[in-house]
Order: structure tokens, then C-alpha cells, then sequence
């Protein structure tokens, strides 16, 4: 990692300290129910993360995010039941997910499937995932000892020490977790898009064919940004399954995946921050909604979703970034006395 | 022999069915390179109107027919005018746009008539006998319906001033427009003419199935899968693709069970993109309509 690339992470950096501060504050500030709460939010956050790296930097429109994100909870929860242990169930999560979606992303991208198609596609994959666990109810669908239970869905285990079953966590100490592997996440893929791999994932977000005839195979670089993004929504799945406690077919459902978009549409493509962010607002946003019955869920996401489309396209984060860029330009002297001469960030 | 029969007329009313639930999809998918999410809601808002037209005493026949048509046609004109519009040209955002308004619509849906089930209809047909078999008598006329469909569909595009007017638009709407046709008309008048046929079908598949605000779910991924399989030609293309998907469909259900009908369905959608990016009418029968 060179001094370049350490100057572009900065602002990555600076918002994975303020996420330490709060992973450590958390728990003796607020109380158990808000945790526990907290947790699935953070979990639905490493989702938003993973569709912000596949959509936001490598282009890829994909509809189907919650899929992985299911799909990794759906092979936690029964490996975690045959092994009788989370440790290798999570890793099986990972590379079992990463893999279809590796399997996926060779049909679609090899294929040359343009964008609005892949999205279509993966829309389909995740609603046939939806119609065929659902169906799962009777006692014949079991992987192992783990029963799928249809429509009910399955508990799940919940998470344990390293190699050591007996020892699983509590509520509160999965809120630890959860929250490490968001920021680790987040800086892993805050790293990622300043390698040399995200620079050319973004110059085929940016012009594919351009890329595709300074020599990159495009289709390479698209699967493995695709796969890497199914890989940690994986882990989104992992935790929200734990956050939860059980996993059922709706994770896979419209409303659902339609969610993951809107997170990274108002958080703002390009930036990693603003999903996150957009996936807490709106997380909490929904709850209150939830303790009302004026106004249905749908109808308030499908606005939101119409306006943002309409008239701030770019998302909250980059629209923000703009407009201080803006006015640093107004006013030269006194912004680069107070700034310094530092680069702008991803972020 | 009757065995055959029996299920050869299952096999044309799954192939008929996945025609019916994509054709309003790929009029506006072809036409105008829009792909309307919100389409199973289109079909849904079919379903309703026949539901709350025959409890306040319509005969069912004008309310799937004529009315469930006519209603969603008006709202798919309304839509194009505020929403669509704005936004011809930018796919993605039309994708996402039209997402907003599948969202919006369930949710207004669900606030006017409750999450759960409304009043279902019954099939207005009764059984028929084939042999020993029995078969639906309203499958049957949902296939010939089907047929009939896809004929007036052709009929409007090949020999009318409209289909004209329509086909000189979907091949160069810079020219067409330069020639003197308001392609903004043209747009509107195809959208409201796909969300009509989404009505209908929505309307004509409300007795099989009951009516939720979220019954669209179960049809667009299918619908989906059909227009994008069988590529940008409205007629053979959905022709094609339902013929294909459903026939395989049809013939997993029977051998191995419903579920994995679907599975086979996806898999074969997905290995047929693989090899025929631009679906079957991308290859094969390209001059068609």
C-alpha cells in the first residue's frame, strides 16, 4: 500500500475510526432492545455495502443482491446446524454464495448480458429462490439434519467462539461482531476500489468498450467484482441471520430487493458511505413507519424511490459532495487555507 | 389417447398462460425499449377491477373482458404522462422508476383493500370431459383467448394506420418523427395499449388465481423471463419464448413435480441468454413482428 493510495483512503479511514468509537460507545449508552434492533441494521448495511461495490463502482446493475445475501444466511444457518458449529458454516456461507454467484455471473457476463437484462436476470433468480423455499414445507426438503421449513423458514444457531461450539454469544456480544465485520468490510472495500483492480472496474463502469481496447477483458473484471460483492453480502446474510435469529423465504421477496436499491440510490452511487447511511435512515425510517397504519410501507418506499429517480439521481452523499465542492471553487483562498491542499477521496 | 389429450391441454394452457401474463409486458418492451416493472401490478389492478366490478353486480363477462382492459389502459396512460415520459432513453432509470411505481401501487392497493385476499370470482365455466379426464373448461377458452390475442395484436400491427404509424416508431423514432409522426403519441398510445392487455389478462387470470395486492410478484418474474428470452419482436418473440419455457415448464411439472418445473424454466432462461444474448427472435426470425 503506498502513500498515494493511503492519502485517496483517508476519508475511509476516518469514517472506520468514528465506526470503532461507536461499536465500543454503543452498548453503554443505549439499551439492549435498541442493540439487538442495531444488529440487523448493521447487517442490512454490510448488503447495502456489497451492492454499493457492485452497482456504485463496477456498474453492475443487479437486482438480485438480496439473493447472496439470503442464499449465504440460508447456507450458515444449515451448515451451522449440520456441523453443530458456526466457525466453518460461515466460511461455508462465503464460498458457497461466492461460488453461484461466481456460476451466475459466467452466464450473464460471458454471455454479454447488458445492464438493464442483468438486472432483469437477477431479479428472477432471486424471486425463483422466493417461490422455491417457500415451497419447502413438508418434511421430505432437509439438507442433513436441517429442515428448510418453507414458508416458516429455519432458526438459526447462533454465532460461537472460534472452534469452540459449546461457547456461543449473546445478543449483545453479536452486536460486536456485526459491527466489526461491517467496518472491516467497509474498509476492505473502501481498499479494494484504490487497488489497481477497482480503478479498472471503474473505467468499465465509466466506458466498457474504451477499457475492453486498452487490452482489459472486461467480462474477468466484471465477474470478479461480482463475485467479491456476492462474498461479503454473504456475510450480510451471516449476521442478519443471527440478528434475527431464524431465516425465512421473505428475505428473497420484491419488497426486499427493491429495499437494497433504494439504499444505494439515495445513499448515492459511487460512494460507499452514503448506502450506509441511506440503509440506517431508512431502517429506522420504516421501524416508525411500522408503529403507524396511515401510510403503507410500499407506498412511502415506492415514492421515495420515484423521486430520488427523478430529481436527485446522483443520491444524498454525492449531491452533498458536489455542493461543498462547489463552494470551495467560490471561495478559493479561504477553503484552501482551511483544508490544505488534500486530495478529494473516494469519499 | 385420452391421456394424451389431457395432457397436451395442459401443456397449451401452461404455454397459453405465460403468453397471456407477457404480452401486455412485451408490447411495451419492444416498442419502446422500456421494461416495466411494474407490470405485475398492472395485471393485479386488472384482477381488482373484476373483482370489485362483479361484487357491485357486473356481469364478469363485461368486467374481464371490457372493463378490466379499459381501466388499466387509463391508469397505463396516466403513468406514461407523469412518470415515463420524463424519462425515455435512460433505461435504468426507467427500470428503477418503474419499481418505484410497482411499490407505490401495492402499497396504495393494500391501504384501500387490506393485505389479504379480496372476494374471489369463480371460474364462469364448468368442467369439460375428455375420455376419462376432466379438464377446466375455462383453461381451454383462457387458450383459445390467449390465440385470439396474439391474432389481434398481429392484425393491429400489420394492416391498421396505428400499427404502421407504431412499426416505423419502434425502427427509427428520429425519422418516423422527422416524417411528421408525433412519436410522443405514439409512445403514449402503445403504453396504455401494453398496460390494457396487462389489465386483461390480470382480469381473465383473476378466477384461477384470487387477488392480493401482491400477486404480482408470482407473475413478472415469469413474464420477465418469456420477453427477454424471446427477444425484441413483440409477437414471435413472446410466441417463441412461451412456447419454449412453458413447454419445458409444462413437461418438468409432469414428470418431476411443479417445483422443479420453475427451476427448469429459469435454467433453460438462462443458458438460452447465454447462447442467444439478444433472446431467440435476436437470431432466429429476425425480419418478424
Amino acid at each position: 500500500m503506498n502513500s498515494g493510495m493511503l492519502r485517496q483512503m483517508r476519508p475511509t479511514f476516518f469514517y472506520a475510526l468514528l465506526g470503532v468509537i461507536f461499536m465500543f460507545a454503543a452498548p453503554s449508552v443505549l439499551q439492549l432492545f435498541t442493540i439487538i434492533n442495531l444488529t440487523t441494521a448493521i447487517a442490512l448495511a454490510v448488503l447495502a455495502l456489497s451492492l454499493a461495490l457492485i452497482w456504485g463502482y463496477g456498474g453492475i446493475l443487479c437486482f438480485g443482491q438480496v439473493a447472496f445475501f439470503g442464499l449465504g444466511a440460508y447456507v450458515y444457518t444449515i451448515s451451522a446446524i449440520n456441523f453443530g458449529g458456526s466457525t466453518w458454516a460461515i466460511l461455508m456461507s462465503v464460498l458457497v454464495t461466492s461460488a453461484f454467484a461466481a456460476a451466475l455471473g459466467y452466464f450473464i457476463f460471458y454471455g454479454r448480458v447488458s445492464d438493464v437484462y442483468l438486472g432483469v436476470i437477477t431479479l428472477t433468480v432471486t424471486l425463483i429462490f422466493f417461490s422455491l423455499i417457500r415451497r419447502t414445507s413438508g418434511p421430505e426438503y432437509k439438507i442433513g439434519n436441517a429442515l428448510l421449513g418453507g414458508f416458516n423458514g429455519v432458526s438459526s444457531p447462533p454465532i460461537n467462539l472460534p472452534w469452540n461450539p459449546t461457547s456461543f454469544l449473546f445478543p449483545e456480544q453479536v452486536f460486536y461482531v456485526a459491527m466489526a465485520a461491517l467496518i472491516l468490510c467497509y474498509v476492505f472495500v473502501g481498499w479494494l476500489v484504490n487497488t489497481k483492480f477497482g480503478r479498472v472496474c471503474v473505467a468499465i463502469r465509466e466506458n466498457e468498450l474504451r477499457a475492453e481496447l486498452l487490452g482489459y477483458d472486461t467480462r474477468l473484471y466484471k465477474l470478479g467484482i461480482f463475485t467479491i460483492g456476492a462474498g461479503i453480502a454473504a456475510i450480510g446474510g451471516v449476521l442478519f441471520c443471527n440478528g434475527v435469529g431464524r431465516i425465512t423465504p421473505d428475505v428473497f421477496n420484491l419488497y426486499n430487493a427493491a429495499l437494497t436499491i433504494i439504499w444505494v440510490i439515495v445513499g448515492g452511487r459511487g460512494t460507499l458511505i452514503g448506502p450506509i447511511g441511506a440503509t440506517f435512515a431508512l431502517f429506522y425510517l420504516t421501524a416508525a413507519l411500522g408503529g403507524q397504519s396511515v401510510l403503507n410501507n410500499n407506498l412511502v418506499l415506492g415514492v421515495i424511490l420515484i423521486i430520488f429517480v427523478l430529481l436527485v439521481p446522483k443520491g444524498v452523499a454525492p449531491t452533498i459532495i458536489d455542493w461543498v465542492n462547489a463552494r470551495r471553487k467560490k471561495a478559493p483562498t479561504r477553503a484552501r487555507r482551511r483544508r490544505g491542499s488534500r486530495a478529494e477521496g473516494s469519499q | 389417447m385420452d391421456l394424451v389429450a389431457a395432457i397436451g391441454l395442459q401443456l397449451a394452457y401452461v404455454i397459453a398462460n405465460l403468453a397471456l401474463i407477457s404480452l401486455g409486458l412485451a408490447i411495451i418492451f419492444g416498442m419502446m425499449r422500456v421494461i416495466n416493472l411494474a407490470h405485475g401490478e398492472f395485471l393485479m389492478l386488472g384482477g381488482y377491477t373484476v373483482v370489485v366490478a362483479t361484487n357491485a353486480g357486473v356481469n364478469i363477462w363485461v368486467a374481464m373482458l371490457i372493463l378490466a382492459p379499459l381501466v388499466v389502459g387509463i391508469i397505463g396512460v396516466i403513468v406514461e404522462r407523469l412518470l415515463i415520459r420524463w424519462l425515455y432513453g435512460r433505461m435504468v432509470d426507467t427500470l428503477l422508476a418503474t419499481w418505484g411505481l410497482s411499490l407505490l401501487l401495492v402499497g396504495l392497493v393494500t391501504s384501500i383493500f387490506g393485505a389479504s385476499t379480496a372476494t374471489t370470482v369463480a371460474p364462469p365455466l364448468g368442467a369439460i370431459q375428455i375420455g376419462t379426464y376432466s379438464a377446466s373448461g375455462y383453461e381451454l377458452f383462457l387458450i383459445l383467448i390467449t390465440i385470439v390475442l396474439l391474432i389481434l395484436v398481429w392484425l393491429t400491427l400489420r394492416f391498421t394506420k396505428l400499427g404502421l404509424l407504431a412499426r416505423g416508431t419502434m425502427q427509427n423514432a428520429e425519422m418516423a418523427s422527422a416524417l411528421g409522426v408525433s412519436t410522443s403519441k405514439i409512445y403514449m398510445i402503445t403504453f396504455g395499449l401494453g398496460a390494457a392487455v396487462s389489465g386483461l389478462a390480470g382480469g381473465l387470470l383473476a378466477p384461477m388465481t384470487g387477488v392480493l395486492p401482491t400477486i404480482g410478484a408470482t407473475y413478472i418474474a415469469k413474464a420477465f423471463i418469456t420477453v427477454i428470452s424471446g427477444g425484441s419482436a413483440i409477437l414471435a418473440g413472446t410466441t417463441a419464448g412461451s412456447i419454449l419455457l412453458g413447454g419445458l415448464n409444462g413437461i418438468f411439472s409432469f414428470i418431476v413435480g411443479s417445483t422443479f418445473g420453475e427451476i427448469a424454466l429459469l435454467l433453460a432462461a438462462i443458458i438460452l441468454l447465454r447462447l442467444m444474448p439478444r433472446g431467440i427472435t435476436g437470431r432466429f426470425f429476425r425480419k418478424s413482428l
